[in-house]
């Protein structure tokens, strides 16, 4: 229970003036624009959009500034400008297929069609602190070489030819398309309103979770079929227009986990899969999520379910860090009355425990 | 209009806002000055809003909500009757009324032919450069597996 405590004005005002002083810095450091942030600090720009769920890298950065680089406080920012829009609608589903390659390598195949291309990645760096960084590099251009114009076709479809991988669930034009953001979660919630969740959720809490399996709770298996990074285009079917208008293009992540098999005595064993998506190069958050998603198909598959992992209700609950932020971080607020009759009770309590301990002396006393 | 010739010009729309959808509002301004374009008006003003972008599950399956992008849009009307429409990523409204002009001028007799010359095409092919550099760049990443075979005997 919280009541209202006046009083406070003077004091909040300042504090938030004290905050915006802090956050400018020493103001002979030169202040930090959101293009600066935009292109240097591109994948916490990437983790705001998705975990806010808004693809607007501008606003991403805004949000980063004005949060002090306090990530899950830039999240929280972006969810709530999100609310102050109109939606006009859903887009096509994006097809990640037809991406614009940046990246695409896969942990089961050397030699796929199209190639392993590592693109912009830290895998492979020595990670050792660069000390020309501290202070104006400027870094080579990169290397070119010819294109090639053959395609990139996803791993996942290459064993799917040979029914070596489940297919994906396939599209029913009449189901509706689950989303959280529009009606309150329900449990057994399925896989369209898993990813969802999933999507949007905190990253280190999907990273344990899907380090949890690999460790035992929840074992599946996986290998990274594919992860692929790039440039899809949007498309949007306009009512005014007629048709589906193109958008522009937007960059995503996926990754195609390919699991351990299943089969019956009616089918033929193949492999199963869990599958990652989000906005920018988020790599470790869609391998964690594709793992996750894998996890949480126990249910489906007829695994046992008795790990955290597998437990989608477990999982999607708590997978929202603005959520448990607002939870956790209540407990600042006054609870002065709350604590009081806490107080007051626990007052009593002791009383009675000292009257009970004393009694018996008296007795003896008394005799 | 035969449903041929309507297919083929909103196969000529599609492209053209493909383009636009891709390039900066500053650029399209700038080629649109090389044409005297007629008179118009909004039909809508200019405004920001959402979409929610789907993906697949499994890259090809049924499809899910990922999460929402934010976008303008904006209708123009030529003096002469043609509506175009602009929408685009983002919360350049100034840019889906540059497009929803474009759009109008794609399907007005008058004016087809000149702004697919004068706006469109290099448009196009300054994305398509851009296209090919980044492309170029991506694939100096390629691996290039070789295997090293044990000597023998």
């Amino acid at each position: 229970m919280y009541v209202a405590v006046k009083g406070g004005e003077r004091a909040i005002e300042n504090a938030h003036r004290l905050l915006a002083h802090e956050r400018r810095g020493d103001r002979d450091v030169a202040d930090i624009s959101l293009a600066q942030i935009a292109e240097q600090l591109s994948l916490g720009v990437d983790r705001v959009m998705t975990e806010g769920s808004l693809y607007d890298r501008e606003l991403a950065a805004l949000a980063i500034k004005q949060a002090r680089g306090d990530l899950i406080e830039a999240i929280f920012l972006v969810r709530a400008f999100r609310a102050t829009l109109p939606r006009f609608g859903a887009t096509e589903p994006v097809n990640t297929g037809e991406m614009q390659i940046r990246r695409r390598i896969s942990s089961t195949f050397k030699d796929i069609p199209g190639g392993q291309i590592l693109g912009p990645t830290f895998d492979y760096t020595h990670r050792l602190l660069d000390p020309q960084l501290a202070d104006g590099f400027v870094p080579e251009q990169p290397a070119m070489s010819e294109a090639p114009q053959a395609a990139t076709p996803r791993v996942t479809d290459i064993l799917g030819r040979d029914g070596l991988i489940e297919p994906s669930p396939p599209a029913d034009s009449d189901a509706p398309v689950g989303d959280l953001t529009r009606e309150p979660l329900s449990f057994p919630a399925d896989r369209d309103l898993r990813l969802q969740n999933l999507a949007r959720a905190d990253e280190g809490f999907l990273l344990a979770l899907g380090y949890s399996s690999q460790r035992g709770y929840g074992r599946n298996h996986p290998f990274a079929g594919e992860i692929r990074f790039g440039e899809v285009e949007v498309e949007f079917f306009a009512e005014d227009v007629g048709f589906a208008v193109p958008l522009g293009s937007i960059e995503l992540t996926e990754c195609q986990m390919v699991n351990q098999f299943k089969g019956s005595a009616t089918e033929a064993p193949c492999f199963t899969r869990g599958y990652g998506l989000a906005f920018g190069q988020s790599e470790r958050k869609t391998m964690s999520m594709a793992l996750v998603d894998r996890t949480l198909r126990a249910r489906e598959l007829g695994e046992e379910v008795k790990s955290p992992a597998q437990d989608e209700e477990f999982v999607m609950s708590h997978s929202d860090n603005v959520q448990a932020t607002g939870f956790v971080e209540h407990l600042k607020l006054p609870h002065y009355v709350d604590f009081q009759s806490e107080l007051g009770l626990l007052r009593k309590l002791r009383q009675e425990f000292s009257d009970a301990n004393a009694a018996p002396e008296m007795q003896e006393a008394a005799e | 209009m035969s449903s041929t010739v309507r297919d083929s010009k909103q196969a000529q729309r599609k492209a053209a806002m493909t383009v636009l959808a891709h390039s900066d509002a500053a650029d399209i301004g700038r080629r649109l000055e090389a044409i005297a374009v007629p008179a118009h008006e909004n039909l809508r003003q200019p405004e920001n809003g959402l979409v929610m972008v789907r993906g697949r599950i499994g890259g090809d399956g049924a499809p899910f909500n990922l999460g929402e992008a934010t976008v303008s849009r904006a209708a123009v009307r030529l003096a002469s009757g043609e509506v175009g429409f602009g929408y685009t990523l983002g919360r350049d409204a100034g840019k889906a009324q540059l497009i929803a002009l474009c759009d109008a001028l794609v399907q007005s007799a008058d004016f087809s032919a000149e702004v697919e010359a004068k706006v469109i095409a290099p448009l196009r092919a300054d994305l398509i450069a851009e296209r090919n550099r980044r492309a170029a760049e991506t694939a100096a990443t390629r691996v290039d597996f070789y295997t090293m075979v044990r000597g023998e005997g």
